[in-house]
């Protein structure tokens, strides 16, 4: 057996059970690897509460389903008596009082949180450069940036801390840094998983999900999170389970490689890759054919017009009352929330505050608000459209590699078009896949395979079909 | 495009203190960022009806069936200021 860390969930939970190696090891393991956190993948760990309940499960006269496999938490997902802050100052210290529902049913079928993963604050950002905390590397190259707005759940997990991690995507959140890492991430159909305890962003787009080294991994994880939850009223009864992957050709599947994402904008490196797995596609016995979505060009626009929106209703909570630090001692309470919140949101907060405030205000609601929601059925509808042709539809997860850390801070938009092919799927609301398809300047690419909705097994089996026969090594150079 | 009067009428709906640097800067970057979704003014939507929800639902109601609130006590815990067992606050204008 190979050391513990470097086990894949799915190889830890057959250990596990097979009595090859405990949950305390195992959570040791991991934790040996958190400690040492050179990339700043960890805001907090849980070192003690993990040790412990590994013990527990450990003692346990039948083992849970997950057997006391490590995994590592998004901090946007609420813990129980674990500070939570979502990567903000606003919420420095903040000890929820009820644990996420998908992170509780984890718990419950034996996951062990070993501790909460580095973020963009709120979640607002492609590049973890927005945590007010501190940045996150990439461990493929520690001048890079592993993405974001989940890039501490990407690092974890590519850098052999944890097998699997949690995060939240809204825009592209856990497709885009599992991208730059060279790992596995899925953005399930929206309301496929519970968002009860996830820290709202934009609440027409959140979506929960799994970052993993192995599709089928990633598959696992997600089979223990979908579903109704009664606490959250957007979440679906899920069709049939989640299955893990098997599948090993790509025989009657039709993927349509989408024009407008393969354009100028993609570096040539990434451009390659992607061809290059649509080539092994059709050698596993798939169709490649090209798909136009034009709408998606507004994809960007739309989606800072809306998530902007929900995002200044949804922070309009913290207002440093009920929970989170007092920053200010005015009398006067209008006075006193201006000065909390103008001293506990960073600028990017700051500002798609401003920018939701502003296309909701009277006078530009329907010139901007109203016209992205328009917008959001033109694209919903041209995927419908592309999905009477083809079961899959294909692109680039981001348009670059890695960025240079800082490269894009100065220069919102610059930063803002870094999600050009992941944000028309999330305005959409249908499930994808980003899966590394090889290395371009020696960090990792990403293709993203996007289905309608409820067909992720559909999706997870494709992409673990190509996935064999891509053979992307998840190592980073120096990182074992 | 944006103003500076537009910026801090629109700081003050959204409860936001920003000093005289950031409101020039906001000024700047909220005129690129629309700037670049103007583009969506340009596209023809007159019969296209907005998105509400990507995955239709109805009704969703639960039964009304009380349940346990947390005690008092543990509501309080992560307030930073508490009188009688309430949240305190400073006074309205």
């Amino acid at each position: 057996m190979s050391a513990l860390h470097e086990l894949t969930a799915e190889a830890a939970v057959r250990a596990l059970h097979a009595g090859e190696a405990g949950a305390a090891e195992m959570v040791d393991a991991a934790l040996a690897r958190a400690e040492d956190d050179r990339w700043g993948s960890f805001l907090a760990l849980a070192a003690e509460a993990a040790r412990e309940r590994a013990r527990e499960i450990d003692a346990m006269p039948q083992r849970p389903p997950l057997g006391g496999v490590p995994i590592a938490i998004k901090d946007a997902l609420s813990t129980r008596d674990l500070v939570t802050t979502a990567g903000s100052r606003i919420l420095e210290g903040f000890r929820p009082l009820y644990t996420a529902t998908c992170v509780a049913r984890l718990e419950e079928a034996g996951a062990v949180v070993i501790g909460k993963t580095n973020m963009d604050e709120f979640a607002m950002g492609s590049s973890t450069e927005n945590s007010a905390y501190m940045p996150t590397r990439n461990p493929w190259g520690d001048d890079r940036v592993p993405g974001g707005s989940s890039g501490g759940s990407a690092t974890a997990v590519a850098a052999f801390q944890a097998p699997w991690a949690l995060g939240s995507d809204t825009g592209g959140s856990i497709r885009q840094p599992a991208a730059l890492c060279g790992i596995v991430g899925v953005k399930p159909t929206y309301g496929a998983v519970s968002r009860y305890g996830l820290i709202a962003f934009a609440s027409s787009l959140d979506q929960v999900g799994p970052l993993a080294r192995t599709v089928r991994d990633a598959a696992l994880l997600l089979s223990h999170i979908v579903g109704r939850d009664p606490l959250d009223s957007t979440s679906l009864e899920w069709p049939a389970p989640i299955e893990v992957p098997q599948a090993t050709d790509l025989r009657g599947v039709r993927v349509g490689i989408v024009s407008e994402l393969m354009s100028d904008g993609v570096e040539p490196g990434v451009r390659a890759a992607v061809e290059r797995a649509m080539g092994l596609v059709e050698e596993l016995g798939g169709e490649v054919r090209p798909v136009s979505l034009p709408a998606t060009e507004h994809g960007v626009a739309t989606y800072y017009l809306i998530a902007p929106a929900e995002c200044s209703a949804n922070l309009a909570r913290f207002d440093g009352v009920r929970y989170g630090p007092r920053l200010d001692d005015s009398d006067d309470i209008v006075e006193h929330y201006e000065r909390t919140r103008g001293l506990g949101f960073g600028p990017e907060v700051k500002r798609r505050i401003m920018l939701g405030t502003f296309s909701l205000s009277s006078g530009y609601y329907d010139a901007y608000y109203g016209r992205a929601q328009r917008v959001r059925t033109l694209i919903r509808r041209e995927f419908e459209r592309a999905f009477e042709e083809v079961d899959i539809v294909a692109s680039p997860t981001s348009p670059t590699v890695a960025f240079r850390l800082g490269e894009r801070v100065a220069d919102p938009l610059a930063m803002y078009l870094s999600d050009v092919c992941t944000i028309p799927v999330s305005l959409a609301g249908i499930p994808a896949v980003s899966i590394p398809c090889g290395l371009s300047e020696g960090l990792p690419v990403g293709l993203q395979l996007a289905g309608p909705a409820f067909s992720e097994n559909r999706l997870l089996a494709a992409a673990h079909a190509l996935e064999g026969a891509i053979g992307f090594d998840p190592r980073p150079p120096g990182v074992l | 495009m944006i103003d500076a009067a537009t910026v801090t009428h629109v700081a003050r709906l959204a409860r936001l203190h920003l000093d005289a640097d950031e409101r020039e800067r906001m000024r700047a970057e909220l005129s690129g960022i629309l700037d670049h979704v103007d583009r969506i003014q340009a596209l023809d939507l007159d019969d296209v009806p907005p998105t509400t929800h990507v995955i239709a639902l109805e009704n969703v109601m639960r039964d009304d069936e009380p349940w346990e609130s947390l005690p008092v006590g543990e509501a309080l815990r992560e307030a930073p200021r508490i009188v009688d067992d309430r949240f305190s606050v400073g006074r309205m204008g």
